[in-house]
């Protein structure tokens, strides 16, 4: 019953590509990154809602500066979603979401 | 505003996940009263519960939410009330925050957003057995120092588990805390800037108070690379929703089997005991078919929802979700939506109540709307009498045989329906509002515990059949007396049966200009009446007014008379609405339940009369122009 869907943004690049000094969108980062996030900056138009409002809820859910993140698992079609670690909890979001979120890679796994 | 002889109000609020249901269910037992908040198809679960001290509390157990920036009608109801607010709701004395103890981040956050409410608030940390298991070492006293409000472990799924909580509200209580005055608070909507400013602190307090050896949970990780791989992760999925779905349909055989020869009993005892006539057909075929007919539906739903609260409880429908997200999103559905759908293949009626686990409203309701179109088992009778009537049994292609292909095309028509009307819906009617993101914590996995399962179960089976059952049960007595009544007058010929002379054959004279276009004769008119109360009732119905005995256990025989009385068109077209057509008062009962709105139900109805007389239209007319009339 699946109705695949084609990703419209499926060219993503691997992770680093778009760094901006030095930090990459958590949206465009390979399954393992690991990070720390330097900013939550959401672009207007980038998202489905306003930006403030997507800046607020990625806050809510735990998504501040300093926060230590690595992305654990992603979906099949176009990589997407994503399931973050962010400090101790797990949240799931789309690629398209988390463009918002700069993060400077660069930190150790947690020891498992 | 305090009556001493009123039990002081409580409410639970928290984070999705924390197990603040648990808590209320370990500190209220079963002695919770579920109903809707007034106007919004919100789930109002409050209970009294007497503390050790022997004070009478009330508690209320409210939407989990991040934030009282209420985005969803949930976390409307959390925000009013907590800030007395809610019309007809007296403000609770004073706040339970509920947090999971393996996960205090966004809790602490959400703590210090409520503590400018004003309101008295204890602070819980729920599953404080697990935290101390993994070592995370929690000082409660710096924690309740730095945020300001008292903190008490609590273990809900243990017996004595919520004594330190009992205990301290007790002491709040006999305190004599003075209510704070509603509207003394300070609570604003929070900015992105303020909410940073509140978790840089948030994380601040939880670095002073808890130490965590910051490792993840090994046993989380280990089946989430397993159930989360983007391909295994798939198969598994929809392996597990073929086991659902096959116990949905065989698990469910033998209950509804003994309801529906109950029922029969029951009918028969009537029979047998009333005089025959007016009370008699009431009793038989108003009450006990009506009744029967509603309650066939129990161990279909009792079975769905034993799936989807084991799921749940354990943790496992996030991930169903995070899954089936993008594959859905194609159609503008949400991720949840999936579970519900595929549900409707059983029955519309646990689909659509199973559609409470999507939190947008707009997203349910799409999902609502969308959910009859797929092929529900009451249409598998009406299919398999015409496809054995109309369809020769030929093998074709290699291999195929020509009538499961027929029936796979009539399946496939009503997920493509589905889809499309989902997508349709997504771009003329809220073109404008912006799709949610789908944003959501991944719980731990927990064992699922049984009393909570119990419970839940236990309440859904009740609100289907005291609310359902009363919508569905009045439809059920309206069809039966459009169908019996006038009797047949005294002396009428006996080959004519009594449906003839009712008001149902009346409406199907009435409506056969409206439906020769698509095919159909005033004896299919008539039967899609009773039709009306459940699909497959129809089969029975035109057995009747074409009177045949018997029709029941000889459909060969109905079969070949419509195969000698129809055109192959006449058929194909009877198929066409059959997929799309509102041909069920159940689930419009249901609908109009759900949605809390006779608007949205009549939207169903109407979009998907239009969609099975255009199909059956398209389809009649073709077939007849490729010489089938």
């Amino acid at each position: 019953m699946a109705a695949v869907c084609v990703s419209g943004s499926s060219r993503e690049p691997i992770a680093g590509v778009s760094a901006i000094g030095g930090a990459v969108a958590l949206g465009e980062a390979p399954v393992g990154f690991t990070g720390r996030i330097s900013a939550v900056r959401a672009h207007e138009g980038a998202g489905n809602i306003p930006a403030a409002e997507l800046e607020r809820r990625l806050i809510e859910l735990g998504f501040v500066e300093g926060a230590r993140v690595e992305i654990l698992h992603q979906g099949l079609f176009g990589r997407d979603p994503i399931a973050v670690r962010v400090n101790d909890a797990t949240i799931a979001l789309r690629r398209r979401d988390a463009a918002a979120i700069l993060v400077a890679p660069g930190l150790p796994p947690p020891a498992e | 505003m305090t009556d001493a002889a009123l039990p002081a109000r409580i409410a639970l609020v928290g984070n999705p996940n924390c197990g603040k249901t648990a808590l209320f269910n370990a500190l209220t037992g079963s002695r919770q009263k579920v109903a809707n908040y007034p106007g919004v198809t919100v789930e109002r679960k409050a209970a009294t519960a007497i503390t050790p001290g022997g004070i009478a509390v009330q508690l209320l157990d409210l939407p989990g939410t991040y934030s009282l920036r209420a985005r969803s009608p949930d976390e409307v109801i959390t925000r009013d009330i907590v800030l007395g607010r809610f019309a007809g709701e007296l403000p609770p004395q004073f706040l339970v925050c509920v947090a999971d103890a393996t996960n205090l981040r966004l809790a602490l956050r959400f703590v210090l957003e409520l503590k400018r409410v004003g309101q008295p608030m204890i602070l819980a940390l729920n599953m404080f057995d697990i935290a101390r298991h993994r070592g995370i070492d929690i000082d409660l006293d710096q924690l309740s120092a730095d945020l300001g409000v008292p903190v008490v472990p609590s273990v809900a799924v243990r017996r004595g588990g919520t004594n330190d909580l009992l205990a301290r509200i007790d002491a709040l209580i006999a305190g004599q805390v003075p209510p704070v005055p509603i509207g003394s608070g300070t609570w604003t909507e929070p900015s992105a800037a303020e909410l940073r400013v509140a978790q840089r602190e948030a994380d601040r307090i939880l670095a002073a108070a808890v130490r965590a050896p910051g490792r993840r949970d090994p046993t989380t990780w280990r089946i989430d690379r397993v159930l989360l791989h983007p391909v295994l992760g798939l198969v598994l999925l929809l392996a597990i929703l073929f086991l659902m779905f096959q116990a949905v349909f065989s698990w469910a055989q033998l209950p509804m089997d003994l309801i529906k020869s109950g029922f029969s009993a029951l009918a028969a005892l009537a029979d047998a005991t009333l005089p025959a006539g007016w009370v008699a057909s009431f009793v038989r075929d108003g009450v006990i078919a009506g009744l029967g007919s509603v309650i066939v539906f129990l161990p279909q739903i009792l079975i769905l929802f034993l799936f989807i609260l084991l799921l749940e409880d354990c943790g496992y429908m996030a991930r169903a979700a995070f899954l089936m997200d993008r594959i859905m999103g194609g159609a503008g559905l949400h991720g949840r939506a999936f579970i519900p759908l595929l549900s409707s293949f059983a029955c519309a009626i646990p689909g659509i109540m199973a559609t409470r686990v999507i939190d947008s409203r707009r997203d349910r309701l799409a999902t609502i709307l969308v959910a009859p179109l797929m092929t529900c088992s009451a249409r598998i009778p009406v299919y398999t009498l015409i496809i054995s009537a109309f369809v020769p049994a030929r093998t074709v292609w290699g291999g195929f045989n020509l009538q499961g292909l027929v029936m796979f095309g009539l399946y496939t028509a009503g997920i493509a329906a589905a889809l499309g009307v989902s997508w349709l819906l997504r771009r003329l009617l809220w073109r404008r509002e912006p799709t949610d993101p789908f944003m959501l914590e991944l719980p731990d996995y927990k064992r699922p515990r049984v009393p909570n399962v119990a419970l839940g179960l236990w309440q859904r089976a009740k609100i289907f059949l005291r609310r359902a059952g009363t919508i569905i049960f009045s439809m059920m007595v309206v069809i039966w007396f459009l169908c019996s009544v006038p009797r047949p007058p005294e002396g009428a010929a006996a080959d004519k049966p009594a449906i003839e002379y009712s008001f149902a054959a009346r409406i199907g004279h009435a409506v056969e200009p409206l439906l020769r276009p698509v095919g159909f004769n005033w004896q299919i008119d008539v039967a899609l009446i009773p039709g009306m109360a459940a699909r497959e009732v129809a089969v029975a119905s035109l057995g009747t007014v074409y009177s045949i005995q018997g029709t029941g256990t000889d459909s060969d025989q109905l079969g070949r008379t419509i195969a000698a009385q129809w055109s192959l068109a006449t058929a194909l077209s009877l198929l066409a609405w059959y997929v799309f057509a509102p041909q069920c008062a159940s689930t419009l009962g249901i609908v109009k339940r759900e949605t809390n709105s006779w608007g949205w139900m009549l939207f169903l109805f109407g979009y998907m009369l239009i969609l099975a007389y255009g199909a059956a239209f398209v389809t009649y007319n073709t077939a007849v122009a490729l010489g089938a009339g």
